[in-house]
């Protein structure tokens, strides 16, 4: 998966089942507020990232998270490592 | 002593969507019932049920306030919005009163076993996500309901089986009548889906009249065959008399009575003397002569030996020449289980409101038992200034209600 095909299925959930405005969604402005995320939302946002691209993510990795495009970099990451281990399983 | 008023109510249920298409649904006797395919699929007894359509509330609640509901609390929803718009209760009302939310629900199956289905299959509680502990509690309606309208007042979800509804507006009465609120949210509501009734099914209860569903939930007949389930939510406001008269509030009706008893018997089978001791006490509170009562909302479901007896627990008190109309809206609707004590008093109050009496229908050879009693088959003109609702539940919880017009 390209990195823009990443940011197009995570913009794609967060318009979706986190309702946010496609207009909010800019690089460099703050996931956390933008999404106004409460502590439960960081529960269901591990669901649909586990459930799009097939990897469990922890409380630890949103930390150093802030802005959208940390958060695409961060998916982004553990997606090749995810897709590499699948790899050598296989 | 506080007297308490009725001043606002809403509904959801087969009969419509709202209190305008419920009212029509009443008058023209017209049923809620068919078939649901999918219990076909999973073996049931019987596949009828009450139908009405899935809530879409993405456009009226934003996403956190939503994941926690299950169906029960949906419905629940759109039943307290029409009574509290009905109320005239606005946000600056909510935001600066102490409100109270007491409702009925006895079961979140539905919710319980999606979670548990999935944990199954994907062996991680994490990816239950945030929202199924919320659906999966009994509590889930008050819980939800009372976030998204701010209630700050008593807050607590009353289980009482298919007495749950009418136990949550009689609980509301008492706190309202003792001055520890001035106004409760009331109500009572139904999941309406194979996984909340199959259990049920099991127990041969469920009428099998498939071949016709609308005519297959048949109170006080004789060729009755057992109950059709049903759901949806339905909610009344309660209000102490004079906060209802100091805001200007539109009064509805007064509650009057609030008669309660237990069986103390078999777990399910019902008996005449329990009803009975709850019909009694309610009239005694009331200080009125079973005369005074011009409307008997009955909790007749259509099984064999529950319409028998409460024919008989009625007939002894209220049998005879004037004997007043007796009707159990259930031939329409089914039996609205822990909704059903709150949406048949709404159903009473539509017909108190427009002075009618909703017809029994499919009464076609009216069972023995209740040859004493006057049961109209088609909608009769008529002013009704008082009336009981009866509703009885699993384990013998019995509960009455006397509801009758403000002067």
């Amino acid at each position: 998966m390209t990195r823009e095909q990443i940011i197009k299925t995570v913009n794609a959930f967060l318009i979706d089942e986190f309702e946010v405005d496609p207009d909010d969604i800019i690089m460099e402005e703050n996931l956390h507020e933008t999404l106004d995320l409460d502590s439960l939302d960081y529960v269901d946002l591990v669901v649909v990232i586990q459930n799009h691209f097939g990897f469990k993510l922890t409380a630890e990795d949103f930390q150093g998270v802030n802005s959208f495009e940390e958060f695409y970099n961060m998916i982004e990451e553990h997606l090749h490592k995810f897709t590499k281990e699948n790899a050598k399983l296989n | 002593m506080n007297r308490v008023v009725i001043t606002g109510m809403g509904i959801y249920s087969c009969l419509g969507k709202n209190l305008e298409e419920v009212k029509k649904s009443l008058y023209a006797g017209k049923s809620g019932i068919g078939v649901d395919p999918i219990r076909i699929s999973l073996g049931f007894r019987s596949a009828l049920t009450g139908l009405l359509p899935e809530p879409n509330l993405k456009k009226m609640l934003k996403r956190r306030m939503r994941i926690g509901m299950g169906q029960e609390s949906q419905y629940a929803y759109l039943a307290t919005l029409e009574a509290l718009e009905m109320a005239k209760v606005d946000d600056h009302y909510l935001d600066n009163n102490t409100i109270g939310l007491l409702y009925g629900n006895d079961s979140t199956a539905k919710s319980v076993i999606e979670g548990i289905d999935r944990l199954r299959e994907v062996k991680d509680t994490t990816l239950l996500g945030s929202g199924n502990i919320f659906k999966s509690m009994n509590s889930t309606i008050t819980m939800n309901l009372s976030t998204i309208f701010r209630f700050k007042g008593i807050n607590f979800t009353i289980s009482a089986a298919c007495a749950s509804g009418s136990h949550s507006i009689g609980l509301g009465y008492m706190f309202i009548k003792q001055g520890l609120q001035k106004m409760i949210v009331c109500g009572g509501a139904q999941e309406v889906n194979a996984n909340g009734m199959g259990s049920f099914d099991g127990l041969g209860a469920f009428s099998i009249k498939m071949d016709d569903p609308t005519k297959a939930s048949k109170p006080f007949d004789a060729n009755r065959d057992g109950l059709v389930p049903s759901g949806g939510g339905a909610t009344v406001v309660l209000e102490s008399y004079d906060s209802a008269i100091s805001r200007g509030a539109n009064i509805l009706g007064e509650v009057i009575s609030y008669g309660f008893s237990s069986n103390g018997l078999h777990i399910s089978q019902p008996s005449v003397e329990g009803p009975t001791r709850s019909l009694q006490m309610a009239l005694d509170l009331a200080k009125i002569n079973p005369s005074e009562i011009d409307y008997i909302n009955a909790h007749a479901t259509s099984t064999p030996l529950g319409d028998k007896h409460e024919a008989m627990a009625i007939s002894s008190i209220f049998g005879g020449d004037n004997c007043p109309y007796v009707s159990s809206t259930k031939s329409m609707t089914g039996h609205e289980c822990w909704m059903a004590g709150a949406s048949e008093v709404v159903y009473s109050l539509l017909m108190m409101q427009n002075s009618f009496v909703a017809p029994n229908i499919n009464l076609t050879e009216v069972a023995e038992e209740a040859k004493p009693l006057n049961i109209p088959t088609e909608a009769k003109k008529h002013n009704i200034n008082t009336f009981l609702s009866n509703s009885f539940g699993f384990g013998g919880t019995n509960s009455s209600l006397i509801i009758r017009k403000t002067n």
